[in-house]
């Protein structure tokens, strides 16, 4: 029986070819979307090169004063000197990777303008962070100390500057005519991960503002815990010593958080001091999920309905020869199936196709997106499940027309 | 074979009330060929539909195979439909999407049947009608003779005791109307099958075992 329905279902798919192309279009298209839109969000969210074990970290980058009476407010990124000042001084964070903001510098190459985006790290930075060496080290506390002008560059930075020399290990390259002798370098990261993209890397030391006696500045960190269970007593030690801290002239609260990753990125895009905005954004993300799906599936309902419709005087016959009610809806919901089955694979095919695409085009540098399996598992029960609920109801309400009836609709 | 008693049927609309059936008691033997008559409009198809159990009468009973319809479920009178009964219509009914061999296979579709019998069985009734050379054509690439012969062979397939055609050459010239009104012929005389057929020829009417004549809904003859 049920190879039949998928006989007739092809047969009737292969003759309606306009509605079947507009179906599969729709389902298609919204799942390569929701793909490629998934393996971004996977891209950002998931532990990747070079900052693996987010499970035992918390991420500082905002501080925000307040003046609740005034209601002023200030906010910026954190400064060196509250981290070695204060952070460090935290019983719970076994080790702390700190960097500064990306700043642009100017290299020339055959009298042609390079911009190389630096950053001032620690030296713990090279411990808590996994960079892959492709060839040399990064800097020690001992050219930390001496302040050398040493520097760990990407590998993309080494070919646009170095071309396609082999070894660049003791060479100098010269940004903003300062010399840096590199010592280092690692694989490219890509640039979702801003805090840790960059072209090249500088010991903190060589930096103008390391020593700026104040709360705020340029910097941001990675806290280390010990362990996974030991992160809820480093948030509350870190929560405990950001109470103490001296509050600045003209403001009476001072707001600086220690986030798990994801929290830290909604704070800044939609939170504050207080509230890490994430509720806001996952609603926000949830609602626009749920939006973009419910739009194809009342259309694919809508199209389901007027396809069947327009089949009324198949179904009358169907019926007078021996078709009961049931065995309708049978055969409807396997077209819908088979169907919206069609659509899911087409809409893999298309999403292998645009994820290719995207990281050929590298869109956004370094990004290399990738399918995810889970996904696109879910994905495809969601596909089969929207194929039902989108047969079901047009299926149902046609199998109870009476016959006569459906005969003469033609 | 068919037994109706007393019926009636009023079809309501929201100004109107038509009795298309008034009160029509008809006894059909098994193996007859029955041709009903009458101007158009006067229920013919409505008693032919109530007879086929496509349309339930508003009062009255119908006894089909000495078995009482009137409480059967849904699931029982697709399979009663599906064993018992074919259907011809007037304007052939054919579904456009399938091909002429799996229109005819469709009331076996409903049945235990393997896909090779299936198509054994199909051949074979499209052959009966003269067919045989036809079997991929979809049916909009079939003339209207032929179509009907597609028809036949669909409500012949499932080897029914009763074969229902309202109006089978209503749509034909008479030389093809007369080799369709031979099928039918042969076919209650080779294999019993009891017919009920609506007409408004009355030389294909002579044709026939009897001949009822309605008017207005009534029986007059
Ligand atoms: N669905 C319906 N709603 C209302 N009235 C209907 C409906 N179907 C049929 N009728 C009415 O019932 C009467 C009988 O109709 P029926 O189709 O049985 O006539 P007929 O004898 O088959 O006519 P014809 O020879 O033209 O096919 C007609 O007066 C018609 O208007
Ligand atoms: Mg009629």
């Amino acid at each position: 029986m049920l190879k039949n329905y998928f006989k007739i279902a092809l047969a009737v798919l292969k003759r309606r070819k306009f509605f079947t192309f507009i179906s599969l279009f729709g389902i298609s298209f919204t799942l390569t979307i929701l793909m490629v839109a998934t393996a971004f969000m996977d891209k950002i969210l998931s532990p990747d090169y070079p900052d693996y074990k987010r499970i035992r970290s918390l991420y500082v980058s905002t501080m925000e004063y307040k003046n609740t009476k005034e209601g002023w407010m200030n906010r910026s990124d954190v400064s060196f000197y509250f981290f070695e000042h204060y952070v460090s001084t935290l019983k719970t964070v076994q080790k702390m990777a700190i960097s500064s903001n990306a700043k642009a510098s100017n290299a020339y190459v055959n009298n042609k303008k390079l911009v190389i985006e630096y950053k001032y790290t620690n030296a713990d930075y090279w411990n808590v962070l996994e960079y892959q060496f492709l060839e040399g080290k990064a800097f020690q506390q001992r050219e930390i100390d001496n302040a050398e002008l040493v520097a760990v560059i990407s590998e993309e930075t080494k070919k646009a500057y170095f071309g396609d020399r082999k070894t660049v290990i003791g060479k100098y390259i010269s940004a903003d005519n300062i010399n840096y002798r590199v010592i280092g370098v690692v694989e490219n990261v890509s640039k979702t991960l801003y805090n840790f993209s960059g072209d090249m890397y500088l010991p903190y030391t060589i930096s103008k503002d390391y020593k700026d006696i104040d709360l705020m500045g340029g910097y941001n960190a990675i806290l280390l815990a010990k362990s996974e269970a030991n992160v809820p007593k480093m948030k509350k030690e870190f929560d405990q010593m950001v109470k103490k801290l001296p509050l600045p002239k003209d403001f009476d609260k001072i707001y600086c958080n220690a986030d798990p990753f994801f929290a830290n990125i909604t704070r800044r895009i939609a939170g504050d001091g207080t509230s890490n905005g994430l509720t806001k954004v996952v609603s926000i993300i949830s609602l626009f999920t749920l939006l973009f799906l419910l739009l194809p599936t009342i259309n694919l309902v809508n199209i389901n309905i007027t396809r069947i419709m327009e089949r009324s005087s198949e179904i009358g016959v169907r019926k007078a020869f021996g078709a009961s009610s049931k065995t309708l809806v049978y055969q409807f919901i396997v077209e819908n199936l088979v169907l919206t089955f069609l659509g899911g694979v087409i809409g893999i095919i298309l999403s292998v196709i645009v994820i290719h695409l995207i990281n050929g085009a590298n869109l956004i540098s370094n990004m290399h997106l990738s399918m995810n399996f889970t996904v696109l598992f879910y994905s495809l029960i969601a596909c089969i499940f929207f194929g039902l609920f989108s047969g079901v109801y047009p299926a149902w309400r046609m199998s109870k027309l009476n016959v006569v009836k459906a005969l003469k609709a033609q | 074979m068919i037994r109706l008693q007393n019926i009636e049927k009023v079809y309501r609309t929201d100004t109107v009330e038509t009795l298309a059936i008034n009160g029509i008691s008809l006894d059909i033997a098994k193996g007859e060929f029955l041709s009903i008559m009458g101007p158009s409009g006067c229920g013919k198809s409505t008693l032919l539909n109530i007879m086929g159990l496509l349309d339930e009468p508003s009062k009255g009973n119908i006894k089909i195979d000495e078995q009482d319809i009137s409480r059967f479920s849904d699931q029982k009178l697709a399979k009663f439909r599906n064993q018992k009964l074919g259907f011809i219509f007037q304007s052939y009914h054919l579904i456009n999407d399938l091909r002429v061999l799996d229109n005819v296979e469709l009331p076996l579709l409903y049945r235990t049947s393997s896909a090779k019998e299936r198509k054994v069985l199909a051949t074979a009734a499209l052959e009966k009608v003269g067919l045989s050379n036809r079997l991929k054509h979809f049916p909009t690439q079939l003339s209207g003779g032929q179509r009907q012969r597609v028809a036949i062979a669909r409500a012949i397939v499932g080897n029914p005791q009763i074969i229902l055609a309202d109006e089978p050459t209503g749509n034909l010239d008479s030389a093809m109307g007369n080799e369709i009104m031979d099928i039918l012929i042969n076919l209650n005389k080779n294999e019993g099958t009891t017919i009920v057929m609506v007409t408004h020829d009355e030389s294909m009417a002579h044709k026939t075992h009897r001949l009822v004549r309605l008017f207005d809904g009534s029986q007059v003859q």
